[in-house]
């Protein structure tokens, strides 16, 4: 016990001398070495494991500026690169005019289809500049590569283009004759699988219509969401070099070894000649996963200044067409349940949006398979293909949409039938997987309505809409449960070595976009080698490092931690087998994600309860979300203080999706409209009352050998119809489409 | 961005004459509205003068009540002056309703009335905007129309003012004051933008050259009572659906004064005259209230994407004057 100091000690022992002890790659040794001290409280080392609350290592060096984002790596006389976006949705380019581009001083050169390199892929999130096809408004059509960014972009006014542009087809209807089956969306057409996650468009056990025509009560609604945007506070980036040594790359990015391979085989280069370094990465939220576009237009800019470094960062608006989106959706949810309230039915059946250029299906319906027993069900998905960019992943892609589908029918469901609406899902509640039979590896849902329950005091609640009102506004609470998957993504091998002083150092090309895995993963090397964290150096984000996986679909802990994990404990094992001594020359291992026979046996999901407070003023409709409490079932959590954040996170983008964000696309002219933060809102802090976040910390038996589930994504899911159930508690006005804006709701 | 050529000008008369003398130059002061159009390129000046440090900072006690605020004074510096919190409330808690903090810091009252519309199309170059473009079309008639007018509007143009600050002072009555190559004048703020039927390429009726130095802001003893309720789309950083800025004064039951002007809803800050009229002498009840609200919508022409607007107007008008009737 002596050495095991409290969570409190811990926590004051603070970020400074730990910064540094995980010293991250990139930053400045000089500059960070003011930081370079024993990690100490109480006169004792820090352990600083699994469990430990720990701020983020990095924190210093970002507050201080010293953390090198992607457009930030300091580099030699470097070449600015501009993009030129296309002006129609679809259409063919038939004129390209850059003499005035070429002929202004400090212009180094205008790309565009007719003298980019030809690239060997077919990749529509890597190829660009090909062909004179435009499939999208917005679409990359050229660059100007400049001695400055203002001449650059400048210069780029200068480029004209002429088109034959054809009629754009940019409506998402559920009635459209031309919707089809999604196919080979996985890991963007990588992989096998209907959608994106590897799973079938369509399942069905049971009889539904026979389970739906036998229910007591039935419900039978259509919810749609909007195309909402990425703005991670961090603009997509990269700073390209090109030499006959050495290709290297600097990009925001989720992973770097995706990427490189997909980057290589584009270019047709050895994946070994080119680096990707991402240290630090802005935010990416799904936006950063194959860093293609901005990586491919660099490299390309690279190319035509040959060892001359070339840095482009799109701007805010350019963003909006280039760094894909969250699809559309219409989704039409039927229940059926018996007089007990026990669902006999469940059909979910979605029709989302994606790109003519290539089909991205998101498993909308996700949640609807795992969430409640009944004995017929069934989900389809179907894709319109339109005259868009593609679209992507974005927090909690599917489950965040479909679930405000599946939570809100509940709701209505529940209110038709007289029952609570936690009651109604407790007794939902399956004893295994409902359509796989399979075990979930830890499911604690009920415990987190319970708690949640218990905390927001849910007893005390009005059932009957519209009945609390203060100075003018209405007042409602309403409830909605979570879940999210914990895949572990295949494709990690991670080092462990000691030296003969007994620094440890692990190295794996994993990422932090923000999320804490520079200290998450660092915790978890240290509690796997059974040291203080201050012993162990973390080294992330380069592909010199062994390949690992990209983050995202809450994967990193699982996947990479339980990578670091096996290297840890194996070169604990090797250390054991030399009688616990070091070797002069110190010791390394190398370690592949291992086998595990417990994935293929049970259902691993992250799970949570959302309750929220809204306010609807009587005269204007504007609503207020005064408090969100969020009680989750992540597993053991590694750091109660990142893992908090992951949630809060979530949930503040949550109200932020159930109340504003809302993509507007002109349907004559195929544009996104309000392609700004003026004109596209994200939640701001007025917008944002209390928000509570409650973990039950439980460990997961069989997930990993951390007991750890995903963190990254449940927190975002629920939020949304937690907050549509509460408005319509308020005032009795159901909103099925999201945004819930003021003019749905006042009278 | 277009290069430019940046001058800073030495004096008031030179610095009028130098924008006076070439149709492509324009004044600069806060420029948080003007450089973000340039680097846009919806704007494209090839000179622009600096006048900030040029015109007035101050706030003045004017003969007979008034103030007199200088064009250059910050945003945040009107908002936080203690005069105009205690007789003109409704001015500060405009301004304070706009923006962001740091905006507020750059900007200026005389480009607060200046700025530009924020509709997509006209910031958008690759789109046809009659009032970017004049001629071209005006796309937001057949397109998103959330934040469009819904008063005043023509065919050739249906953009609304931003400006929260312009609302307050146009229930006001404030008056500009402006110098110009043929020399001073002044001008009501309520005549200060033209109709988009008149052009809409010319949001007012300055001249180029013409500069704006102060705005008055006249004796308004109802104003110390005043309000600004600004309805958006979130609670913060939102150009306005609706707003409105209103004073009222009742004595024995009867309006006996009233002052409403909206935002949101037009080319410019609309001066509800017609439910002012309405209400002058009418019991402060709230069948009134709506009747007047609802007698000046009576002329609202609102497109499809923002009827919406117009009850929204009603009500909010009409819960101003219902809060303004029980504080009096």
């Amino acid at each position: 016990m002596n050495d095991q100091p409290s969570r409190r000690t811990v926590i004051k022992a603070g970020v400074g001398a730990l910064g540094a002890a995980v010293l991250p790659v990139g930053a400045d040794p000089a500059r960070a070495s003011t930081a370079v001290t024993a990690v100490e409280a109480a006169g004792r080392p820090v352990r600083g494991g699994i469990g430990a609350a720990l701020k983020r290592v990095e924190g210093p060096l970002k507050v201080r500026g010293a953390a090198t984002y992607a457009y930030e790596w300091p580099v030699e006389n470097p070449a600015y690169l501009y993009p030129l976006l296309s002006t129609i949705a679809t259409g063919r380019i038939t004129g390209v005019g850059t003499e005035a581009a070429l002929a202004e001083p400090g212009v180094l050169g205008v790309l565009t289809h007719l003298n980019a390199p030809k690239l060997a892929s077919a990749e529509p999130e890597v190829v660009i500049l090909q062909s004179d096809r435009v499939l999208h408004h917005g679409q990359i059509v050229g660059a100007v590569i400049a001695e400055s960014i203002e001449t650059a972009r400048y210069a780029a006014g200068l480029v004209t283009f002429e088109y034959a542009a054809e009629p754009v087809d940019v409506d998402l209807r559920a009635d459209r004759d031309d919707l089809r089956k999604p196919q080979h969306a996985q890991g963007f057409g990588q992989l096998p699988g209907d959608l994106m996650n590897g799973s079938p468009a369509d399942t069905a056990v049971g009889d539904f219509e026979a389970g739906m025509a036998s229910a007591v009560h039935q419900l039978d609604e259509t919810y749609t969401t909007p195309i909402q945007q990425h703005n991670p506070m961090e603009p997509h980036a990269a700073v390209a070099t090109w030499t006959d040594d050495e290709i290297t790359l600097y990009c925001g990015s989720q992973g770097v070894t995706t990427p490189q391979g997909l980057l290589a085989t584009a270019f047709g280069v050895e994946p070994a000649r080119l680096r990707l370094v991402s240290p630090y990465v802005g935010g990416a939220f799904g936006s950063k996963d194959f860093s293609a576009l901005w990586g491919t237009l660099a490299l390309m800019g690279a190319r035509l200044v040959p060892g001359r470094p070339v840095k482009l960062m799109f701007t805010r608006q350019q963003m909006f067409t280039l760094v894909g989106h969250r699809p559309a959706s219409v989704q039409r949810v039927r229940l059926g349940a018996d007089a007990r309230g026990r669902l006999v039915a469940i059909a979910h059946d979605t029709v989302q949006e994606t790109a003519k250029a290539k089909q991205y299906a998101e498993q909308t319906v996700q949640g609807s398979r795992t969430m409640y027993a009944a004995p017929h069900r069934r989900t389809t998905t179907r894709i319109a293909l339109l005259d868009l960019p593609v679209p992507t992943i974005m927090r909690g892609p599917g489950e965040s949409t479909g679930m405000f589908a599946l939570e809100s029918a509940m709701d209505e469901l529940a209110l038709k039938m007289g029952m609570d609406p936690i009651e109604f899902r407790l007794r939902n509640e399956p004893e295994t997987h409902p359509e796989s039979g399979q075990p979930f590896s830890s499911r604690h849902l009920v415990r987190c309505f319970e708690e949640g329950a218990r905390r927001f005091g849910w007893k005390h609640r009005d059932k009957k809409p519209r009945a609390r009102r203060k100075d003018g506004w209405l007042i409602g609470t309403g409830v909605a449960a979570a879940t999210y998957p914990s895949p572990r993504l295949p494709g990690s091998t991670a080092s462990a070595s000691v030296d003969k002083d007994g620094r440890y150092t692990v190295r794996i090309a994993a990422s932090d976009i923000g999320t804490g895995s520079w200290t998450t993963l660092a915790q978890i090397a240290a509690e796997a080698l059974g040291v203080p964290l201050d012993r162990v150096t973390l080294h992330i984000g380069d592909t010199r490092y062994p390949r690992a996986s990209s983050g995202g679909f809450s994967s990193g802990i699982n996947s990479w931690g339980t990578t670091i994990y096996a290297a840890a404990r194996e070169l604990r094992a090797a250390l054991d087998k030399n009688g616990g001594t070091i070797p002069a020359e110190g010791l390394e291992v190398t370690t592949a994600m291992p086998d595990d026979p417990n994935l293929a046996k049970y259902e691993f999901n992250s799970f949570g309860a959302q309750f929220a407070e809204v306010r609807v003023h009587e005269d204007t409709g504007e609503v207020r979300v005064p408090r969100l409490l969020g009680v989750f079932d992540i597993g053991r959590v590694i750091n109660p203080l990142t893992a908090r954040s992951q949630l809060l996170g979530g949930m503040t983008w949550g109200l932020s999706m159930a109340l504003f964000e809302e993509t507007v696309v002109d349907h004559r002219y195929g544009n996104f409209v309000n392609n700004d933060l003026a004109g596209y809102h994200v939640a701001a802090n007025a917008d944002v009352g209390s928000i509570e976040v409650h973990m039950l910390d439980e460990r997961d038996p069989y997930i990993n050998p951390m007991g750890s589930k995903g963190a990254g994504e449940v927190g975002i899911i629920g939020t949304a119809a937690a907050i549509a159930n509460a408005v319509h508690n308020a005032t009795g006005v159901r909103v099925r489409d999201l945004p819930i804006t003021l003019d749905k709701l006042f009278r | 961005m277009k290069p430019f050529v940046y001058e800073r000008a030495t004096d008031v008369s030179s610095a009028v004459a130098a924008v006076a003398g070439r149709p492509d130059a324009s004044f600069l002061a806060g420029g948080s509205n003007l450089v973000d159009l340039m680097k846009m390129e919806v704007v494209k000046p090839e000179l622009l003068v600096d006048i900030r440090h040029l015109i007035s900072h101050t706030i003045e006690e004017l003969p007979g009540g008034g103030l007199r605020i200088g064009a250059g004074v910050s945003n945040n510096e009107l908002a936080a002056d203690r005069r105009v919190r205690r007789r003109y409330p409704m001015v500060s808690q405009a301004v304070l309703a706009g923006a962001s903090f740091q905006l507020r810091n750059l900007a200026t009252v005389g480009g607060n009335f200046l700025q530009r519309t924020r509709c997509p199309y006209f910031r958008d170059v690759s789109m046809p905007c009659n009032k970017r473009e004049p001629g071209t079309a005006c796309s937001a008639l057949e397109g998103h129309q959330r934040d469009m007018a819904i008063l005043g509007a023509s065919e050739s143009c249906v953009a609304m003012h931003p400006s929260d600050m312009g609302v307050a002072m146009a229930a006001l009555d404030a008056v500009i004051r402006t110098v110009g190559p043929d020399g001073e004048r002044t001008i009501p703020v309520n005549e200060l933008y033209r109709s988009p039927a008149d052009g809409p390429e010319r949001d007012t009726v300055l001249k180029h050259g013409e500069l704006i130095t102060a705005v008055d802001l006249p004796d308004v003893p109802v104003a110390a009572t005043s309000r600004y309720r600004k309805v958006r789309d979130r609670a913060s950083y939102a150009f306005a659906l609706v707003s409105v800025a209103a004073a009222l004064r009742v004595r024995g039951g009867a309006v006996r004064e009233v002052r409403i002007a909206l935002g949101g809803v037009a080319h410019k800050p609309w001066r509800a005259r017609t439910a002012e009229r309405h209400l002058i002498g009418r019991p402060a009840t709230e069948a009134n209230f709506r009747a007047a609200a609802e007698a000046e919508l009576a002329a609202a022409e609102p497109l499809k994407g923002n009827a919406f607007k117009v009850p929204l107007a009603r009500n909010t008008i009409v819960s101003m004057l219902r809060t303004l009737a029980e504080e009096a």
